[in-house]
């Protein structure tokens, strides 16, 4: 019951929400303005608290990104040299979040935003910081709501182990129903035994 | 005035919906036929009511009478006819509207063929569909009217969306709500079947070709989902475990592990219970998705602008079907008599396995799509579940589904012989691992799920074809014996098995995932770039127009050494009316495998910012969901499943003794 009320109030709460996206939509254009006009500081500016306000009011800004993005998710002036430090870049990038876009990894993101952390990204693993590191550097800032794959922790525990716990009580289900299912017919008498026995014989027999 | 009539027609379908659930089903409690029968009547005057109110609106879109604000919002006069017909169903409302269109459409069905039915458990039924349709009849006309006029009427409409202007949107959202809605009809029986305390190989056997509609469509609805985004989004991905994304693919494996549960129910009268709940499942995640799709609660790319009065609405939709019919399962399932024993060991042992995890993989996608949203409002906490969750979790899951999927289709009925199925299938195992093997040695230590799906896939085909195989040949028949043999079985055997078929290409198209190659370059005018084994000139740029877009297209050769193997045109296009651009693709097939590039806007110096991917085998996902899809319709056209087949038969048999009495 408590949950329907908080899911009522989500759904109530959205018409903010929904004017918001509405205005961002109708000024879409001056809003990236805005943005990418910004984008150079945005990795300095961008506090955890601005991400996650950002993050509520204009998820649809995600429509905007994939649509009406001017160019390419990694675009090629962003490749570093060397393919390995390149290869290590791209597999971070697609663990991270568009922090501005709708489940979508930075990797394929048109946003601007997204850029910004995929050069930041680059310009460290340049300088020679491990993966860990900038991800631990990246999640210091922007919080857990970047890693696309939650970290196991207490909050985290029911959705990582929904899968087993499904699975546990429905494999419980079923063993439970095949034990209350009425047992199979009783094996056959010694007598019925030779019955067969002299039936299938003499069918051998014969065929 | 056409869009007026259009309008009153849906009143009065609101009102023959009505009809529709009060009659029969008070009809069926007091065993009035006369009052059972209104239901029937009344589907089929709804679905001509509904389709005057969609043909009104499709009118209204090919005049572009702009002084109705759906058409208005969502069209343009420059727009090409096919976009004018498909932006009916672009929007919101006229989605909704293609919803109660199809919804009644399948009740018209139950109404037509369902004469074989016992008269009440049809009165029941009719009754359930009815009260859905009213439900969203309701929904259309209080929330989302598409007829809504807009006065002064503006010159020119707001265009659709350009992403929209695809002729994937002719076919993956009808496709798509075919599938949705034809589970519509699985509940309805399977609430019937559950009021009436009753269910039986019979309910089975008629529930079952709706099943396979409803499951082929969204299969094909998917597929072709997933193809559209593939094409049109630029960087080549396919799937996104976006939450509508994960809306759709929810009651597929419901649905999925329904049509499952099904056969064994007909063919074995067992897991009764278990179906009912599947029933109720997969039309439960078909609302949910809708309510996620439309209430804003989710945002994502596919989202339709949304409106609080409507999400508060189709949740109360939601809690009263899905609560309404778990109460009734709660209250009724322990009622019905189980019947069918079976060993651990058997193909229902097998199909009790599969349905496990499939409802598990779908209770993952559950959790995982609506985790981030409980617990934000439980502690304010934000966190992201995203591709690399599901596809650890699920993706473990369906692997595991897909390699039971060839023992529990070679194991017999009733007790099965594990033993001798893992000696049948020893040569299939035998190839898969050694596939698996030389793809892990090939790649060198990369993802270990190529290699893995790659195996897989080999092991799901050959199993399969082993399979059918041997249920007509055994060494030492003459061919002509064992071709006689395979005709005679059932055409839902072999529907079956190209299902199964269409399961292991569709691994084997995902697993070439990890074989592709991926360059990013500017391209120069006649300078090669290479990606995987082939190379890629810029020939020239240049710019075209089209109806309502103008388009940057760069003419690219694609070569093999110094062979021309391919000639592609990827292009950005300019939609004035929205401002916005969208990026054409340029595809070449070769083998199975594609050459996919996508460009950015020139820069100044006539060079191309380009993303080039070789995808080997990647066509092979689609055609894999083609062929489940067909599998299904091939088991649609088994005779057992025919509608009507019964009762045409026992009118013949009766004809014929007529004449010796």
């Amino acid at each position: 019951m408590m949950m329907l009320g908080r899911l009522l109030t989500l759904v109530l709460r959205s018409p903010q929400r929904g004017r918001l996206e509405e205005r961002s939509r109708r000024s879409g254009v001056a809003r990236w303005t805005v943005l990418r006009d910004a984008s150079p500081l945005v990795p300095l500016l961008w506090t955890r608290a601005w991400g996650q306000k950002l993050a509520s009011l204009g998820f649809k800004l995600a429509l905007f990104a994939a649509l009406a993005g001017p160019a390419l998710a990694v675009q090629p002036d962003e490749v570093m040299k060397d393919p390995a430090l390149e290869a290590r870049a791209r597999s971070l990038s697609a663990e991270l979040r568009c922090l501005v876009c709708q489940n979508q990894s930075i990797d394929d993101s048109d946003a601007p935003l997204a850029r910004d952390i995929r050069l930041f990204i680059r310009e460290r693993i340049g300088q020679g910081e491990s993966n860990d590191a900038v991800r631990a550097y990246l999640v210091s800032r922007y919080g857990d709501f970047i890693l696309l794959k939650p970290p196991f922790k207490p909050e985290t525990l029911l959705l990582w182990l929904s899968p087993v716990l499904v699975l546990g009580v429905g494999a419980a289900a079923a063993l439970f129903a095949h034990r209350r299912a009425p047992r199979a017919t009783p094996r056959l008498s010694a007598e019925e035994e030779a019955r067969l026995a002299a039936l299938t014989n003499g069918d051998a027999s014969s065929g | 005035m056409i869009v007026e009539i259009g309008h009153f027609a849906l009143v009065l379908a609101l009102a023959a919906a009505l009809a529709q659930t009060v009659a029969p089903f008070w009809g069926a409690r007091v065993g009035d036929g006369g009052l059972m029968d209104v239901g029937r009547n009344a589907a089929l005057i709804q679905l001509m009511l509904i389709a005057i109110a969609f043909a009104a609106l499709v009118n209204a879109h090919l005049t572009s009478d702009f002084s109705v604000l759906n058409v208005a919002e969502n069209a343009n006069s420059m727009m090409p006819t096919i976009y004018k017909i498909s932006g009916v169903w672009g929007n919101h409302e006229g989605s909704m509207l293609l919803w109660v269109l199809i919804l009644s459409i399948f009740g018209a069905l139950v109404a037509l063929f369902g004469r074989a039915l016992p008269r009440e458990l049809r009165a029941d039924a009719l009754a359930v569909q009815g009260l859905i349709s009213f439900a969203f009849l309701a929904f259309i006309l209080l929330t989302s009217n598409p007829f809504e006029r807009l006065a002064p009427a503006p010159f020119e409409g707001r265009d659709l969306n350009p992403i929209l202007q695809d002729p994937g949107l002719a076919i993956h959202p009808p496709v798509l709500y075919l599938g949705y809605v034809g589970f519509s009809i699985v509940y309805s029986f399977a609430a019937a079947a559950l009021i009436e305390g009753r269910i039986d190989a019979a309910w089975a056997r008629f529930v079952r070709p709706f099943t396979l509609v409803a499951w082929s469509f969204l299969t094909i609805g998917i597929a072709a989902g997933s193809f559209w985004a593939y094409y049109t989004l630029g960087w080549g991905g396919f799937w996104f475990w976006d939450p509508v994304e994960n809306a759709s693919l929810m009651p597929w494996l419901a649905g999925t592990a329904f049509l499952h549960s099904v056969a064994v129910m007909e063919k074995r009268d067992a897991l009764k219970v278990w179906t009912i709940f599947l029933a109720i499942l997969a039309f439960s995640f078909s609302l949910l998705g809708t309510f996620l799709v439309r209430s804003g609660v989710l945002t994502s790319v596919h989202a339709f602008a949304n409106d609080p009065r409507r999400g508060v609405f189709i949740l109360a939709i939601l809690a009263m079907f899905i609560c309404g019919s778990f109460v009734l399962f709660a209250w009724r399932a322990p009622m019905l008599k189980q019947g069918g024993l079976f060993a651990p060991v058997s193909r229902e042992g097998a199909l009790v396995v599969n349905n496990l995890l499939l409802t598990t993989a779908c209770a993952t996608v559950l959790f995982g799509t609506l985790y981030p949203l409980a617990l934000e409002q439980l502690t304010g906490e934000k966190i992201t579940v995203g591709a690399p969750f599901f596809n650890l979790t699920c993706g473990a899951l369906m692997l595991t589904a897909c390699f039971a999927a060839p023992f529990g289709f070679s194991l017999a009925w009733k007790r099965g012989d594990l033993l001798g199925v893992v000696q049948r299938l020893a040569f299939a195992i035998i190839v898969g691992a050694v596939t698996a093997v030389v793809g892990a040695a090939w790649l060198r230590g990369g993802s270990i799920f190529a290699p893995l799906a790659m195996g897989l896939g080999v092991f799901v085909i050959i199993g399969t074809l082993i399979e059918v195989v041997m249920r007509a040949w055994r060494p030492g028949l003459a061919a002509g014996m064992a071709l006689k043999r395979a005709l005679g079985l059932p055409l839902s055997f072999f529907g079956g098995a190209l299902a199964h078929l269409g399961v292991g290409v569709t691994l084997l198209g995902l697993s070439g995932l990890g074989f592709g190659a991926e360059t990013i370059a500017t391209l120069h005018k006649g300078v090669p770039a290479e990606v995987g084994p082939y190379s890629i000139t810029l020939d020239s740029v240049g710019e075209r127009v089209g109806p309502n877009y103008k388009e940057t297209v760069a003419s690219v050769t694609v070569r093999s050494g110094d062979a021309v193997v391919a000639k592609i045109e990827p292009a950005r296009r300019q939609f004035a009316s929205r401002e916005m651009s969208t990026t054409q693709a340029g595809l070449a097939t070769l083998n199975f495998g594609q050459v996919y590039v996508s460009i950015a806007d020139p820069t100044g110096d006539g060079a191309v910012p380009a993303r080039l991917y070789w995808k080997p085998l990647v066509t092979l996902i689609w055609l894999g969901g083609a062929a489940m899809a067909l599998g299904g319709a091939l088991s649609l056209a088994d005779r057992r499943l025919r509608f009507g087949a019964a009762v045409r038969a026992k009118a013949g048999a009766r004809s014929l003794a007529q004449p010796a009495q």
